[in-house]
């Protein structure tokens, strides 16, 4: 399987005609997904590279039929009505490219969301991609790349940063590994699918033996995932990394929600619950290929034997 | 998200009529005289910092008269309470406090809704008795009810609220006063919205004496009437490079350079001080962390990510180099980026060879591109006073960190004695004989330097393709000049190595920062 996303889905994306939109359509067509064509207002009835374009979401889905995700390319402030439109067509899965985007606009995507059962990736997510079948939004520069960088396997990623889901990735692929899917889930304090959303959707996978989790400082996606572990809703192994042992308190790294507030969100307080349920955590960044290669391993060991 | 101060988040309190105390700012302690002297009587002084612990640390004052108010000011201003600069102190009417509530706006990530906040023991040391406050979960698209936020307030479990207080409107005056914070919030885009105290004086005024906004750092471009410096959380008042780093930064939206300063404290030195460079958050965080781990302690903490033209990285690195007492500098990102690392390479090495520090650097450059990059700072190493390296992909974040590290231990033995100051031809006197704006800077030729040959290697150098030949063979632009300027022109640097790479210095670009001064080699002498 793999989540989320595989070469059968349909993808349309909405600010097609845009120069990141464009540029973006073509690479993940280049990767094999399987877009069907794409939107941007006032501009229907145009073709970007050679895939039908259409003024609204509405008309793209009457014309093209179930759409099964949407890639938004529209600069920050009109992601908001761009992700709402999206989701009023029906279109169950939307994937919010752009950085940036106020924190009470993806407020109201949530509360959309909810109301009408859809799903959203991001805000200021790099995308998805399941290697070897398709991608959403686009890792590793170029659809070449890509190609040689990811390979197909048994290792879910569900990343915080862009920047590590693509090197992580690379890195573990290097040992000979493979991946069923990475999530970069977005650097936001508040986002669509979440870490415990993503790592639930991992262990109902056939595809996805075990679990890498790359968090850091800020909010509690990672102790919720160490609640599913205690739970029981979540047993597959999970190695995960947590970024910014180093970082002072109140002060903003980067991503908008990799802040210590209030002696919340610390990284040793999500170590320790981690810790706790018995995820393996890895404390120097360049030791998760081998770690994860050991643990493939076994689990694949295990699954013949079963 | 940028915090507003005391000041200014009143002021907005006001707007939406919530009562304040009476009382005015003032940026000097002449000024704090005579807000004090009118109308008389007692004052409080309040330091306009961003702390938690402002009244521990000696931010707030009475004072009974304009006398006193004054030496107080004067105390406060300029001067630097619980590690932040006190820029302006804000005078206020002393009040007759009778009880102290909490109230808040904030948002419950988790839940991903917009959540009021009620607690009837406010006042300081809230945080600690985080079990008193009381949630009602809200929506960001319909503002909740009065009788909702009464129901809530009277709900509480720790209410003293009695019979008494219902008689006398209590609950609905705090729950109107809710309400019209969710306004505030709304309004302003805020992450949070606090008055702590809200208090019950003694003549039965509900009165907001303190208040705490946190603007959402995304939602800048829509909220410019705030008046917000610098739209991002940095901890702390901002620093002159902030500042420097923040004007930069504030109106160019290719790609994003993010600067922050780390407190230095001495007495807890834990590693040599180094000026450290991240290319994409996580991979920023977990080079930090590399440093640390390394014996390395990064003065600042610095993101330039998101595709970034060359000027701003450059930028970013001329500001770190421009700080003091820095012994190394550490570039390093997630290790395998998907943008080309050359525009990169170049970027810093054009801060280098203009600032010559004399402190070794380490740059990670692993992604597309990798190769080209290191060749690219292996070849200008040698016009560096101090030893310069780039690593790839294969070379993880601790190994540079401890490679940075071995470097500067020996560094008073690896220095290069036999550097050129610079690659010899830029020492030449450079007339600039066509010349045209980029964005944020100005690139010039000179052409007395060129021939028919390498004029036309510069013109073919361009990636945009915005450079052409003239009728006598010289470069000039292939556009208007107006598309340059606007940003046609990327600002990538690649025409000026081109020259550089040919011994030449007939291509000059400047990329200007306000406010600079440059001076680190000699502090570094001065400690080495």
């Amino acid at each position: 399987m793999s989540i989320l996303i595989d070469q059968h889905k349909k993808v349309i994306v909405q600010g097609i005609t845009g120069r990141e939109g464009s540029a973006r359509a073509k690479l993940m067509l280049d990767y094999g997904t399987n877009v069907v064509g794409g939107c941007t207002p006032n501009r229907g009835g145009k073709e970007v590279h050679g895939l039908p374009v259409f003024n609204t979401v509405k008309e793209t889905v009457d014309a093209l039929g179930k759409i099964d995700v949407s890639v938004i390319f529209v600069p920050a402030p009109r992601v908001k009505s761009a992700a709402i439109e999206a989701i009023e067509a029906g279109i169950p899965l939307v994937a919010l490219i752009a950085d940036r985007v106020p924190l009470f606009d993806v407020l109201e995507v949530c509360e959309v969301a909810d109301e009408f059962g859809a799903k959203f990736v991001g805000p200021n997510t790099v995308g998805v991609m399941s290697p070897e079948k398709a991608v959403l939004g686009m890792m590793g520069g170029n659809a070449r790349t890509a190609k040689s960088w990811f390979h197909a396997g048994n290792v879910g990623i569900i990343s915080r940063s862009g920047g590590l889901s693509a090197s992580t990735g690379y890195y573990i692929c290097q040992t000979g590994v493979g991946i069923s899917t990475i999530v970069h889930v977005g650097g936001d304090s508040v986002i669509g699918l979440t870490m415990p959303e993503v790592a639930e959707m991992f262990e109902n996978d056939s595809e996805t033996d075990l679990i890498v989790l790359l968090g850091e400082i800020g909010g509690s996606q990672e102790e919720q995932v160490s609640d599913l572990v205690k739970s029981g809703k979540i047993t597959k192994p999970i190695v995960a990394y947590i970024g910014g042992k180093a970082a002072q308190s109140g002060t903003r790294y980067s991503h908008a929600g990799a802040i210590i507030e209030g002696g919340k969100g610390t990284w040793q307080g999500k170590v320790d619950r981690l810790n706790e349920v018995g995820v393996t955590i890895i404390e120097q960044f360049g030791d998760i290929p081998q770690k994860v290669k050991e643990i493939s391993a076994r689990e694949t060991h295990q699954k013949r034997e079963n | 998200m940028a915090q507003l101060h005391e000041y200014q988040a009143k002021k907005i309190l006001a707007e939406h009529e919530i009562e304040i105390p009476r009382g005015q700012v003032a940026f000097s302690s002449q000024v704090a005289r005579e807000i004090a002297e009118n109308p008389g009587g007692e004052v409080v002084i309040k330091a306009q910092i961003h702390s938690t612990s402002r009244a521990a640390s000696g931010g707030i004052r009475f004072a009974s008269n304009a006398d006193e108010a004054e030496k107080i000011a004067n105390e406060l201003i300029g001067k630097e309470i619980a590690g932040n600069l006190c820029e302006a102190v804000l005078i206020d009417e002393k009040a007759e406090i009778e009880r102290e509530f909490y109230l808040g706006f904030i948002i419950d990530t988790t839940l991903k809704r917009p959540t009021l906040l009620f607690s009837d023991s406010g006042g300081s040391g809230i945080e600690e008795r985080a079990d008193s406050l009381k949630k009602l979960v809200c929506s960001i698209r319909k503002e909740p009810i009065i009788k909702d936020i009464e129901e809530f307030v009277g709900s509480s479990r720790f209410s003293v609220l009695n019979d008494d207080s219902l008689k006398t409107g209590l609950q609905t005056k705090i729950a109107e006063i809710l309400q019209k914070l969710y306004r505030v919030a709304k309004s302003t885009d805020a992450r949070t919205a606090e008055i702590n105290p809200l208090a019950l004086l003694k003549d039965g005024r509900l009165v907001a004496l303190d208040a705490r906004i946190s603007v959402d750092d995304y939602a800048d471009f829509r909220q410019k009437h705030l008046g917000i410096e610098i739209a991002r959380e940095l901890g702390h008042t901002p620093t002159k490079l902030e500042r420097i780093a923040w004007e930069i930064e504030k109106d160019d939206f290719r790609g994003t350079f993010f600067f922050v300063e780390i407190p230095r404290k001495p007495e807890q030195s834990n590693g040599i001080w180094i000026g450290f460079n991240g290319a994409g958050g996580g991979g920023s965080m977990a080079s930090l962390d590399a440093a640390q781990r390394n014996g390395l302690q990064p003065v600042c903490y610095v993101d330039t990510s998101g595709n970034p033209p060359a000027s701003k990285v450059y930028r970013a690195a001329k500001i770190i180099l421009s700080m003091p007492d820095i012994r190394g500098y550490f570039l390093s990102g997630s290790g395998v980026a998907s943008q080309e690392q050359f525009g990169l390479a170049r970027a810093v090495l054009k801060a280098f060879l203009e600032a010559k520090p004399i402190i070794p650097a380490v740059l990670r450059l692993g992604g597309n591109g990798e190769d080209i990059a290191k060749d690219l700072v292996e070849r200008y190493a040698k016009f560096l006073p101090a030893p310069i390296e780039a690593y790839r992909k294969k070379d993880s974040a601790d190994f540079c960190a401890a490679r940075l590290f071995e470097l500067i231990s020996n560094a008073k033995t690896q220095r290069r004695k036999d550097a050129k100051s610079e690659p010899s031809a830029v020492a030449e006197r450079f007339s600039a004989d066509y010349e045209f704006k980029t964005k944020t800077g100005t690139v010039s030729f000179d052409y007395d330097k060129l021939d028919d040959s390498s004029a036309e290697k510069i013109v073919e150098s361009c990636p945009q393709k915005i450079l052409k030949l003239n009728n006598y063979y010289l470069p000039i632009l292939a556009i208007e000049a107006e598309e340059a300027e606007r940003g046609k022109c990327s600002e990538c640097l690649a025409c000026e190595f081109a020259s550089l790479d040919l011994g030449l210095n007939a291509v000059k670009i400047e990329f200007p920062i306000e406010g600079l001064n440059i001076g680190v080699s000699e502090n570094y002498e001065a400690s080495a």
